[in-house]
C-alpha cells in the first residue's frame, strides 16, 4: 500500500525478471522459450549436423538407440527435432522483426503527420491487405528460389505488417495529443525525434508483445509453406519433416507416428511458450494488471 | 519588477491582432475566441482572467503557436507567424514557450528529467556534449530551485511530487531561454501551499532573466499577485472585456463581470468595493451562456447587474478606451459604464 503522498509509480522499477515472475504461466512460458532457443543454438555445435540415412532401420518405432524411431530412410527423428528448429525459430525472429518495424515506422508516421500522408499510406496498407499472402508466395516460390532464411523472413515479414500498422497508428493518435508530445513540439524537436524517441517508446510493451505474436504467425506461415511443400524442401526443419512424414505416409505406419509427431509437438511448445510468455510481458508493462 | 518596454521602434514582444478560433463539432461551430487584441512588451506579464470555458487557454495557444488560429494573426516581433519563413519560425519557437496546466500530463512518463531537459539543448546546439548539457540542465534545475540539481537529474516523473514536475516543465521551457513564457494555469493543478513557492519562483525569473509572461489564470488573487506590474485583460465568452495595469482594474474595476469576478474572491473587509454598490452588483444569473447560442448584443447581458434593456442585448458594446478617474490605459466594453462616465464627466 502507498500512501497518498507518494503517487504510485506508472512501472515498479523492481526488477523485470521480478515482475515477469508474477505470472506463473508466463515465466512457464519464458522459460520454455528459452530452453528452445538454447537448445536450437546448442545442439548444432555439439551434434553432427547430417544424420546418415539408414534404410536397414526404416520406419522403427521408439527404441533405446533411436528414442523416438526413424524415418522412412532410417534417420533418427529426435536428432532431426533437435537440430531442425533452427530455421523455423530464426524466420519466425526475422519475419517478425520486419514486420514489426514496418508497422511501427509507418504507422506511426501516418499517425503523426496525418494528411496526405497518413491517406497514402493507409492506401498502402489497404492494397497490402488485400493481397493474399500464401498464393502470392507460392507464385514467389515457383520464380525464385527461396532458399534463403533471410529471404523468406524478408519475404513473409514485409506482408504480414498492415493489421499491426494499423493498430500502432490507432495508439499514436492518442499518445500523440498528450501534452507532453505538445511540449516536444514547441521544442522544435524535430518530427522524427518527437516520433521515434518521444512516442513510441511510451508503446514498448504494446510493440513487443505485438512482435511476439507476430513471431507465431510467421512460424505459422513457414511451416504453411514447407508442409504445403511451396518452400524448398532443401535442408532439415520441423517444416520440412511434417511434409515429409505427410509425404511418405507416415501416418499410415504405427510406427511412423513418431515421426510426423514429434516435430508438430516442437512447434506447438514453441508457440505454446510465446503466447504464454506474452501474458507475463503484459502485466510487466501493465502494472494495473499486476495489482489484481 | 518594471512595466516593461516595447523594443526600440515600438513592436511588441507578440501581438494578437484580431484573433478567432472556431471549433467545428457536430452541434455547430463553437466560436472559442472572437476577435481579440492584445500584446505583450518585451520582459512584461500579460494575466489573462476569466472563468472556465471564456477561451483563455485557447487564446494562450494560439499565442504560443500550438494552434493556428481560423481568423486574425499573431506576430512576433512584428512578423506574422503565418508569413515566416522557416529561419524565423525556428527564431519564435525558441523565443516562445509554454507551461502546461497539468505537470503529470506534460512530463514524458518514461524519460528522465536529465532527458528531457538534454533532448532541446542538444537539438539546438546550445549544449556540446553531454557533460555540457548535464552542466547546464544542472543550473536549469537551480533556477527553479530544485536544489541540488544532482538528485533531481536522473529521476523519472512519477518519482517527483506535483510541484517538482511542475517546475521541471518550466526548466524545460527555460532551456531554449525564451523572452516570453505562456503559463496556462500553472499553479492550478498545485496544492495551494506549493503554489505561492512556485509563483515566487516565477516572479523570480521575471526579474533576473527579464522574461515576459503570459499568465493564464481564474484566480484573481493570483493575477494580483503574479501580475503585479503588469496588465491584466479580463476575457468573457470569447472576448476581452476590460484590460489594463493590473493594480487598476483591481483596486478600481469598471466592467460589471470583472466586479463579478472580484466579488467571488472572499475578502475581509467587504467595504472594499468599486463605483457602483450593493444590490446592483449582483449578478442575475450564474450560468454562463452556450457558446453554440450567444445572447444577443453584450453577451454579458443575461447576467449583468447594470442590464438594461434595450440596449444591452441589442447592441454589441466595443472594447474601447475609458477614461476612468485617476486612472490611464484602460479599455472597457460595456454600454451602461460608458454613459455613467460619460455622464459623470459632463456633471464636473
Amino acid at each position: 500500500m502507498t500512501s497518498a503522498l507518494a503517487p504510485t509509480p506508472a512501472i515498479q522499477r523492481r526488477g523485470l525478471l521480478y515482475r515477469m515472475s508474477r505470472s506463473k504461466s508466463g515465466m512457464a512460458g519464458f522459460v520454455i522459450v528459452l530452453l528452445i532457443i538454447g537448445m536450437t543454438i546448442v545442439a548444432p555445435l555439439v551434434m553432427n549436423h547430417t544424420i546418415a540415412p539408414d534404410p536397414a532401420h526404416a520406419w522403427e518405432g521408439p527404441s533405446g538407440g533411436h528414442l523416438l524411431g526413424t524415418d522412412n530412410s532410417g534417420r533418427d527423428v529426435l536428432k532431426q527435432v533437435l537440430l531442425g528448429g533452427g530455421t523455423v525459430i530464426f524466420v519466425g525472429l526475422g519475419a517478425a522483426a520486419v514486420t514489426t518495424v514496418i508497422a511501427v515506422a509507418l504507422g506511426s508516421l501516418a499517425a503523426y503527420l496525418r494528411g496526405w500522408v497518413d491517406s497514402a499510406l493507409l492506401q498502402l496498407t489497404d492494397i497490402f491487405m488485400t493481397i493474399p499472402q500464401i498464393v502470392l508466395l507460392a507464385v514467389l516460390g515457383s520464380f525464385f528460389q527461396l532458399t534463403s532464411p533471410i529471404l523468406l523472413a524478408l519475404l513473409l515479414g514485409s506482408f504480414s505488417w498492415p493489421v499491426l500498422m494499423r493498430s500502432i497508428r490507432a495508439q499514436v493518435l492518442t499518445l500523440k495529443e498528450r501534452e507532453f508530445v505538445e511540449a516536444a513540439r514547441s521544442l522544435d524537436l524535430g518530427t522524427l525525434r518527437v516520433v521515434f524517441v518521444e512516442i513510441v517508446p511510451n508503446m514498448a510493451g504494446y510493440i513487443l508483445i505485438n512482435f511476439i505474436i507476430a513471431v507465431t504467425n510467421a512460424i505459422y506461415a513457414l511451416v504453411g509453406l514447407y508442409v504445403l511443400g511451396l518452400a524448398p524442401l532443401s535442408g532439415a526443419n520441423w517444416g520440412i519433416m511434417i511434409h515429409q512424414a505427410w509425404t511418405y505416409g507416415a501416418i499410415y505406419i504405427a510406427s511412423g507416428t513418431p515421426y510426423i509427431l514429434a516435430p508438430v509437438f516442437a512447434i506447438a511448445l514453441v508457440q505454446l511458450g510465446l503466447v504464454m510468455l506474452t501474458r507475463s510481458l503484459e502485466e510487466v508493462f501493465n502494472p494495473r494488471l499486476a495489482e489484481g | 519588477m518594471t512595466t516593461g518596454t516595447a523594443s526600440a521602434d515600438g513592436t511588441p514582444l507578440l501581438q494578437l491582432d484580431a484573433v478567432e478560433q472556431v471549433f467545428r463539432t457536430k452541434k455547430g461551430d463553437v466560436p472559442a475566441v472572437r476577435g481579440v487584441d492584445l500584446h505583450v512588451n518585451e520582459g512584461e506579464v500579460l494575466c489573462l482572467v476569466g472563468e472556465s470555458g471564456c477561451g483563455k487557454t485557447t487564446t494562450a495557444r494560439i499565442a504560443a503557436g500550438l494552434a493556428p488560429p481560423t481568423g486574425g494573426r499573431v506576430l512576433y516581433r512584428g512578423r506574422a507567424l503565418s508569413e515566416m519563413g522557416s529561419e524565423e519560425k525556428v527564431q519564435y519557437r525558441r523565443g516562445v514557450q509554454f507551461v502546461h496546466q497539468d505537470p503529470y500530463a506534460s512530463l514524458n512518463p518514461i524519460r528522465t528529467v536529465f532527458a528531457t531537459l538534454a533532448a532541446p539543448l542538444r537539438k539546438h546546439g546550445l549544449a556540446t556534449s553531454r557533460k555540457d548539457a548535464w552542466e547546464q540542465a544542472c543550473r536549469l534545475l537551480e533556477q527553479v530551485d530544485l536544489r541540488p540539481p544532482e538528485n533531481f537529474l536522473s529521476k523519472y516523473p512519477h518519482q517527483l511530487s506535483g510541484g517538482q514536475r511542475q517546475r521541471v516543465a518550466v526548466a524545460r521551457a527555460l532551456t531554449l531561454k525564451p523572452s516570453l513564457i505562456v503559463a496556462d494555469e500553472a499553479t492550478s493543478m498545485l496544492d495551494v501551499s506549493i503554489r505561492v513557492g512556485l509563483l515566487k519562483m516565477l516572479s523570480k525569473l521575471r526579474t533576473e532573466l527579464g522574461t515576459g509572461f503570459v499568465f493564464i489564470t481564474h484566480d484573481l488573487a493570483i493575477a494580483r499577485y503574479f501580475g503585479t506590474g503588469g496588465r491584466i485583460a479580463v476575457m468573457y465568452l470569447g472576448r476581452v472585456v476590460e484590460h489594463g495595469l493590473t493594480e487598476e482594474v483591481i483596486e478600481n474595476p469598471q466592467h460589471p463581470y470583472t466586479r463579478a469576478l472580484l466579488d467571488a474572491v472572499p475578502t475581509m473587509d467587504d467595504d472594499e468595493v468599486g463605483a457602483v454598490a450593493g444590490e446592483a452588483r449582483k449578478l442575475r444569473g450564474v450560468d454562463i451562456p452556450s457558446l453554440l447560442a450567444l445572447p444577443s448584443g453584450c453577451t454579458f447581458h443575461p447576467r449583468c447587474p447594470l442590464f438594461r434593456e434595450g440596449l444591452c442585448d441589442t447592441a454589441d458594446p466595443p472594447l474601447e478606451p475609458l477614461a476612468v478617474a485617476g486612472g490611464a490605459d484602460r479599455d472597457v466594453s460595456c454600454h451602461v459604464v460608458r454613459e455613467a462616465v460619460a455622464e459623470a464627466g459632463r456633471a464636473s
